[in-house]
Parts: structure tokens; sequence; C-alpha cells
């Protein structure tokens, strides 16, 4: 028994310790995340294929995928431009209040989605002081769709950010450096240089803003009001359904938003697996094979 | 897999920086959007609440109701952060440590809580731990009531942000040098006196780190909570929640009261993790 001990060199690695901790570990993967994602879309079919189908296809239903693909679409472009903007600004240059900026911009990750919506609502809202002031131009924000934008922009705009400001701080700036001696222009040097190298990342951080923009509810339940057919997203169509007692159109609606959720994964490891093939492609391919 | 080394710039950055271009459409682009997406909705709580006396703040945010959704917020944000540092820290070992079948399967799906939007997880952990769910019937013979109480509350948090500790513990674990690991073990100690006194000193920054993150998540999560909930005053309602029937009630005062209290626990917490975290990373660069 000793003997045994002595051989393995690091902790954990007798094998008794190694298959219990691997058989906990996978049984807590499969109770926490495995059997609810099957529940999903058990519940949509529960009512067979026609009943799933017929929520899918009801007039409401389409209105709400519509209204949220239509909030990403916007949302999406706006925090990818201020994503890549940020990041080379704190990455590229040294200037006073640098650091201050990487945390403010880690504040919507801080604040409850609920404090989001209503900070909007105060603001623009027919009460708020430049709400007020819209009203009379008779432009109305909230409780309309430009509201939603509106939330979904704060509350998914560090995304893009997050991922590119710790590749970009270690990549360093000497090929760009070296771009602007051969006489490379601003958008040369992005589009030749930079973005080839970021590219993962950045479609990366694309994904996991428009997963949120997709799914975000309590900013959204704040600012949006809740009219269905005009101002209901899918996660708050998801609500009304379920609170209406329609489980099961509950559920076809919430599978949409876990087919994306699951596409985001598998996005997300098809970029990892991309980001660690670049220096080294024999180890890793080899790894995937295996 | 890297990001831990990303604070090292080279030596000669800092001057050869204003070589590239940018700088000042890069700085406008970013102070403006941050100024208008992020600050300028803030002015809409100061006046709104710098509309009420002391006293009428006062009242507001130490209501009874309130003050009853401030402790279930707190104790279940807690109890769940504390659930997620046992629970990340064993996945993001195993994950680090061992070559099992279906491990890259099961790193992928770690993100889950992350990329489903919380109103989901919120109908599906409450069909779950319902009375006749797949969970909650078994749970039910043993006498525990999950769905509708504030254990409820306590699983949806821990769900909703059990990425936090595990994606930051994975990475401080593959960088961490094996020597003195190897050099104790080979001495003859036991693997839980190696672990204690040696990985877990080196492991507790980041461990600190990801169950603040989880605390800060769990305390503003609202959509995956109030499904499962049960909403009850004084049992079962969280502060995000408080502020949204506020609203309901169109008393915008009082919903920006209580707004006021929670934006400044969220900007405390985040503060003090990005100080904690500064300080972490210049003790390892110090060394």
């Amino acid at each position: 028994m000793s003997k045994h001990r002595n051989s393995s060199l690091r902790v954990g690695e007798r094998p008794w310790t190694k298959w219990t901790l691997i058989g906990i570990a996978l049984t807590l993967t499969l109770l926490i995340l495995v059997i609810p994602l099957v529940l999903i879309f058990a519940q949509a079919l529960s009512g067979g294929v026609q009943t799933a189908w017929d929520n899918l296809t009801d007039a409401y239903t389409l209105h709400a995928i519509g209204l949220t693909l239509f909030v990403a679409a916007l949302t999406v472009p706006i925090n990818l431009v201020f994503g890549v903007f940020l990041a080379w600004l704190v990455t590229r240059f040294e200037f006073p209040g640098r650091k201050a900026l990487i945390t403010l911009i880690d504040i919507p990750f801080a604040v409850s989605p609920v404090v989001a919506g209503l900070l909007y609502l105060l603001l623009y809202g027919s009460n708020g002081w430049l709400g007020s002031w819209l009203a009379d131009y008779d432009v109305q924000l909230m409780f309309a769709w430009p509201g939603i934008v509106m939330v979904t922009v704060f509350v998914t705009c560090p995304f893009v950010a997050r991922e590119l400001i710790p590749l970009m701080q270690q990549q360093g700036s000497e090929e760009e450096e070296a771009g602007v001696i051969l006489g490379a222009s601003g958008w040369q040097l992005f589009r030749r240089v930079t973005l080839p190298n970021i590219r993962w990342a950045l479609i990366y951080g694309v994904v996991l803003t428009n997963a949120r923009a997709v799914g975000e509810f309590g900013a959204v339940s704040v600012v949006a009001g809740n009219i269905r057919g005009q101002t209901n997203t899918l996660p708050l169509h998801v609500e009304l359904l379920y609170q209406d007692y329609n489980v099961v159109g509950a559920f076809v609606a919430a599978s949409l938003l876990a087919g994306i959720a699951l596409l985001t994964l598998l996005i997300k490891s098809v970029v990892e697996w991309r980001q660690s093939r670049q220096p080294e492609p024999e180890n890793h391919q080899s790894e995937i094979l295996g | 897999m890297n990001k831990v080394s990303a604070q090292v710039l080279p030596a000669s950055a800092g001057k050869a920086k204003r070589v590239l271009p940018g700088f000042s459409l890069s700085l406008g682009v970013s102070l403006l959007f941050i100024s208008l997406v992020l600050l300028l909705p803030v002015t809409g709580l100061i006046v709104q609440t710098s509309g009420m006396t002391l006293a009428e703040y006062w009242a507001v945010i130490t209501d009874e109701r309130v003050v009853a959704s401030y402790k279930v917020t707190l104790w279940a944000a807690g109890i769940a952060s504390l659930i997620n540092g046992v629970v990340g820290l064993l996945m993001a070992w195993v994950l680090v440590r061992y070559e099992f079948w279906g491990k890259r399967f099961v790193d992928a799906l770690m993100d889950l809580p992350f990329a489903l939007p919380t109103a989901v997880a919120g109908i599906t952990l409450a069909a779950l731990f319902a009375e006749n769910g797949w969970y909650g019937q078994y749970l039910a013979r043993l006498g525990i009531e999950v769905a509708y109480t504030p254990l409820g509350i306590v699983v949806a948090m821990s769900f909703t942000s059990l990425p936090f500790v595990v994606r930051t513990v994975q990475p401080v674990l593959e960088d961490l040098a094996p020597e003195d690991e190897e050099a104790a073990m080979s001495m003859g100690a036991s693997d839980l006196t190696v672990f204690r006194r040696i990985l877990f000193p080196a492991l507790w920054p980041a461990l600190m780190t990801g169950v603040a993150l989880s605390f800060t998540r769990s305390l503003g999560e609202f959509g995956a909570v109030i499904f499962i909930a049960g909403n009850t005053p004084y049992v079962s309602e969280i502060t995000s929640l408080m502020i949204f029937v506020r609203l309901q009630e169109f008393d915008y005062a009082a919903a920006s009261a209580i707004a006021s209290v929670v934006l400044m626990a969220s900007l405390v917490l985040l503060l003090g993790i990005n100080l904690w975290q500064a300080r972490y990373l210049k003790r390892l660069h110090g060394r």
C-alpha cells in the first residue's frame, strides 16, 4: 500500500481517490447540467410533436422570436464596435485612468439586471428628466423596442472587450508597430495585422454577446411592459406562457433558447480548439483525435 | 489557458506605444459609449432619490418587508457561493488533473449556466424541484421541499453562478508548478497533507475570487430565482423582486431607494474584487 503511494508524485493520483473524484464530478454534471437540459426538451415534446409545432408557430411566439432576433441584430454590432475600440485603447496605449476604465466596463456584470432596467426607466421614462424632454417631441423609448435594445446594450457591453483585452495584452503590439513602420494606415493595420490575431476571441465575444442579448430577462422585463405581440421578447414570452399555465408552450419557447445556448457552447469549444491549435498544431490535433 | 500571464508587458512597451494610430479615436468612442450607456442612466436614479427626504429614504430602505428581502438574498447568496466554492473546486480539479472519457464534453457543458437564459433556468429548476418533478418527488419523500421555499433560491443562485469558481480556479491549477508538490509527495506526505499545505494555499486566492464573483452574481440574480422562489413576502422575496414590486405599484421613489442600496452594494463588491485581484497578481509577480 505504502509502496503504491510513493510511486505517484502528485496529489490524488491513487486510483481509488482518482475514480471517486471523477465519479462525483460526473454525477454532479449529470444532475446539475445534463438532466435539466433533457427536461427542457422532454417538456417541450410532452404533448406530442404536433402540440409542440402548434405552440412554435403560434403568432405571438413567432413575433417574440422576430423581436428577439431584431434586438440581438442591433445590439451585437454596437457592442462589437465598442468592444474593439475599448480593447485597442486599453491594450495599446498607456494613459492615466486606464485601470479605472477597465473596472468601469465590469459594472454591467456586477449590477443586478433589474437595477439596470430601472436606471434606464428612470432616465428615459416619461417621469425622467431626459424622457419627459423626449416626450415633448413624441419620442417614446421605454415600453417599446428602443428601450429593450438600450438595456440589452448595457447588459452585454463587457463581453467583447473582456474577451479581447487579455489576449491583446498578451500578444503585445510589436507586429502592429512593424506595420506602422512599413507605412500601413490605421484601417489596414487593423484589418491585416490585428484582426487575424484576435479573430477567434472576437468570434467568441460576439457569440457570448448574442447569447446574453437573446436571453436577457430581468432588465428587459422592467422596460418592456410585456405587451403581447409588441414588446414581448422570447424570454418574456417564456414567463408569460408559464404563468398562463401553458407549460408545453413555455418549454417550446425555452427549448429554442436552450438550442442557442448549446450552439454557443459548441462554438466556444471550436474557438478554444482553434486557439490552442495555433502555436503547436501537431500536439493538439492528436489530443482531439485521441 | 494563459490568462494569468496576461499582465506581463515588454519593458519597452510604455514608450513605443504612441507610435500606433487611433488613440484619440478609440478614446473618444470609448468615453462616449461609457458616458452614454453606463454613467448617464445613473443620473436618473440620483434625480429620483434626491427628491426624497432623508427620513423618507430611510423609511423605505428599512421597511420590514424590504429588510426581510435583504436577509433572504444575503443568506441565499452566501450559501450558494459556498456550495459553488466546494463544487467548483472539485470540478476544476477533476477537469485539470485527470483524463477520462467525456472530459471535453463535461468541460464544454460547464458554461451552460452562463449560456442558458435565466428565465429558462428558472422554469427548468422549478419543474425539476416541483412536488411531482423529477427531483422533487424523491426529495419530498425525505421531507425536503425546495420549490417555493428559500432553499429554491439557493438552488437557483448556485446553478446560475457555478461557472465562476470553475473558470477562475482552472487556469491557476493548470499553471501550478509541480516541484513543491512532487517534493512533498516523494518525502512521503499524505495526499491530504500536501493538498492542505501546498496546493490549497496556492489556489485559495483564485478560489476566493471565484466565490466572491459567484456571490456578487447571486445577489443580483433575478430571472432564475423568481420562478422557483414562490415569492412569499417576508419569507422568499429577494431584493431585486422588491424593486420590481415597487415599480408595479408605480412607487418609483421607493424602487429607486432600494435600487440605490443594491447598486452601492454591488459597486463596493466589484471594487473589492478588483483590489483583491490586483493585490494577488502583484504578489504573484513580486516573487
